[in-house]
């Protein structure tokens, strides 16, 4: 074995940190899915008659789904009835302040490195905590209250909104839209939900933690932002969970709406589980991510880390609906051992002079599989309507794939559509240039990452940019030789 | 401080040097010539530690220690720096984060705390105008989009950071012009001192009116075969190599 192929093995095969277990007593549903667990997750969370007619549709039309084969990604059949659909920790009560919750679960939250008090106090981050089906805790509640700002757990807000909940729950991804919608629209139990009124900065990041603990718990959380005009806000999301040998279930809906003159920034450092070096478990995520820019000159930004997952399936998208609205999405996805991801976007221009900015990076360590897909659509009444994209791959070793999908349909002439790909490998020279400069091959990978994907990691708010070049470290720690 | 006792050295199963000598002392500069395919490249890939070339034979010794044993990274801690003919671009990294990611590897490998911000500007500030290196290149990425005389330079730039013991150039005259090709050579010059050694690596003679050298060698089939002073590389110069290989037969 050569150096450079020790150094991409040694890179690979780093440990997980975040794969510990909190011993917490949970209230758990039994095992599968029927109207049972259904209306059983509706009562457990005192929802309205509405929302269980929701999920009672969803549930009826996902049963009649077929399951999506398009993707390049391979795995076993899920069995949807060997999942528990609910399950939270107890003792569950309402938390009026962090000394009630349990301190198993602060334990654990310490350990992911979210303190939730005098850090949080400090850096000026509102944190919602989702651990397996519940929100655990929301910093700065009321704080935010006082501009208006709603910002907790998806179940208070059906609670005490559910005004607003009823209103956007669904008109960004529909029920309809695809399989794992779908079930999620049926089971989900809790998530975060954000409202910003008209003309308000919102002054500190919105941040929103999301564990899976339980065995054999799928977490299927519903995150709705609604923008209201010439409102602001940025807003972070991060993802643990245990090391277990069996594959969990992550399928989210997340939905953002951004009205005349606003702006939503959202942002991910996904590190779910990956699985271990030979490929066992690992958390299956699939995801659907979209936001309307239903305003004029709105705005909506994806960035996204994605290192985690044995099985990611994501495409954040926009709807480009008012006029000279901008979407954009920066993605850098990291697969090593035997992970795969197909990954990307949809840009949807509607309204006319409409653009939008696809940036994704892919690296593809061990024996991974990373796949871009991404659509461009014009509609016919995008008058200007400009896309650009630049889609690069970055192979560590000669065992992993990098694949890109692009589509595009243009319907509008006065559209103009730029489209950059490009592949390259982690070359010999450049690890032999770094090594005769006194630089070691695992600081010289880590550089040479870094370097290929500065371009979206320049979109990521600071302190989370941080923890992102640290999670490109230790995702490819052992890959490189 | 450097050694090299029959040295044989082959790629892909082809031999290439085939029982090389050659003893470089402090304070000296040594010019290797030789004509296309005699070694001269090899010579400076095997010092310099890079994988794809076999050692099959003979020693190498620099500053007492066996360098063939040593990684490429503990070579360049060490002192040793290779200028190289082809110089690698890597994107998105800036080459000021690159040569300082260099200097305080270098300093870590030598048991030496990583410079302060400030020192580090100086430094590079001074070395910059050494090899009169635009400014704006340090926040460029290293070495994407520049001309074939700026990457050059570059290297240059990058040994006087790194201040090594001994210095390999390998044919970094290549495609400059003769305004570069001064400025490389005064760099060098200015560099130079009693503690450290040059191993000038060419084709022409011309780099060799700006870079004095004590010794010049002439490398023919994988063997040096005749070692002279400067006035050796003007005859070269003018006779061409033929008379050398007509000699040894």
């Amino acid at each position: 074995m050569s150096d450079s192929e020790k150094a991409i093995k040694d890179a690979t095969t780093g440990e997980y940190k975040y794969g510990f277990v909190t011993d917490v007593e949970s209230d758990k549903a039994p095992k599968g899915l029927t109207e049972d667990t259904i209306r059983l997750i509706s009562s457990k969370k005192n929802e309205p008659e509405w929302l269980l007619e929701f999920r009672l549709k969803a549930f009826k039309l996902w049963k009649e789904m077929p399951l999506p084969t398009w993707a390049h990604i391979h795995y076993p059949e899920i069995n949807f009835q060997e999942i528990v659909y609910y399950s939270a920790p107890k003792p569950k009560k309402v938390l009026n302040s962090l000394d009630e919750v349990d301190p198993e679960v602060l334990k654990t939250f310490n350990k992911l490195g979210i303190p939730l008090e005098e850090q949080k106090l400090l850096s000026g981050v509102a944190v919602d905590i989702v651990m397996d089906s519940v929100s655990v805790k929301t910093t700065y509640k009321e704080k935010l209250m006082e501009l208006g700002i709603i910002f907790g757990s998806f179940s208070d807000a059906v609670q005490h909104h559910p005004e607003l909940v009823k209103k956007y729950l669904g008109s960004v991804v529909p029920m309809t839209d695809n399989y794992y919608a779908a079930l999620n629209s049926a089971v989900f139990t809790d998530g975060s939900f954000c409202y910003i009124p008209k003309g308000v900065r919102c002054p500190m990041e919105l941040s929103t933690y999301f564990r899976i603990n339980e065995a054999n718990t799928g977490q299927f959380e519903r995150t709705l932002i609604v923008a209201e005009d010439s409102s602001y806000v940025s807003y972070l999301e991060g993802c643990t969970a245990p090391q277990r040998d069996e594959n969990q279930l992550h399928a989210a809906v997340v939905e953002l709406i951004a009205l005349d003159n606003a702006e939503i920034k959202y942002s991910t450092v996904q590190n779910w589980y990956p699985g271990d070096s030979k490929g066992r478990g690992g958390i299956y995520n699939f995801v659907t991510k979209r936001g309307i820019c239903a305003g004029v000159n709105s705005k909506i930004s994806w960035t996204q880390v994605e290192t985690g997952s044995a099985i990611t399936w994501k495409y954040p998208s926009c709807i480009l609906k008012g006029d000279n609205s901008v979407g954009e999405f920066y993605s850098v996805a990291v697969t090593n051992n035997f992970q795969q991801a197909d990954t990307g976007t949809k840009m949807i221009h509607i309204g006319k002079n409409t653009k939008s900015t696809i940036i994704s990076k892919g690296i593809s360590a061990g024996k991974s599989n990373n796949s871009y897909r991404g659509l461009v659509k014009i509609n016919k009444g995008a008058e200007k309507a400009r896309n650009f994209s630049q889609c690069d791959s970055l192979l560590l070793g000669d065992k992993c794939g990098a694949h890109t999908y692009p589509y595009i349909e243009c319907n509008n002439k006065s559209a103009k559509i730029e489209h950059e790909a490009t592949t390259s490998k982690i070359g010999e020279d450049q690890l032999f240039y770094c090594n005769q400069r006194g630089i070691k091959t695992e600081k010289a990978i880590s550089l040479i990452v870094n370097g290929f994907c500065k371009n979206v990691m320049d979109n990521l708010p600071m302190e989370f940019a941080v923890e992102a070049k640290k999670l490109l470290e230790i995702s490819l720690e052992g890959s490189v030789g | 401080m450097l050694k090299i006792k029959g040295l044989k050295a082959s790629i892909n199963g082809k031999a290439i040097l085939k029982g090389l000598n050659l003893e470089v002392k402090p304070g000296e500069v040594h010019a290797i010539m030789g004509p296309n395919g005699s070694g001269k490249s090899t010579l400076a890939s095997v010092l310099a530690g890079k994988e794809e070339y076999e050692v099959t034979g003979g020693s190498v010794t620099f500053r007492g220690k066996d360098l063939l044993d040593l990684s490429p990274e503990a070579r360049a801690g060490e002192g040793l720096f290779m200028a190289f003919q082809y110089p690698v671009e890597i994107p998105g990294v800036s080459n000021i984060n690159f040569i300082k990611t260099a200097v305080n590897e270098v300093r870590e490998y030598n048991k030496m705390p990583p410079l302060e911000t400030k020192e580090f500007m100086k430094l590079l500030k001074d070395k910059q105008a050494l090899v009169e290196l635009d400014g704006k290149l340090a926040n460029r990425s290293l070495n994407e989009g520049f001309s074939g005389g700026e990457k050059k330079r570059n290297e240059i730039f990058q040994m006087a950071m790194l201040n090594p013991v001994l210095g390999i150039l390998d044919e970094t005259d290549s495609g400059l012009d003769i305004d570069a090709l001064r400025i490389v050579a005064n760099g060098v010059n200015q560099l130079k001192n009693k503690n450290n050694a040059f191993v000038v690596i060419t084709h022409y003679q011309r780099l060799l009116d700006y870079i004095v050298p004590d010794f010049v060698h002439v490398l023919y089939d994988g063997k040096i075969v005749k070692t002279g002073d400067k006035k050796l590389a003007l005859e070269l110069e003018k006779k061409g190599y033929d008379w050398i290989t007509k000699e040894l037969v």
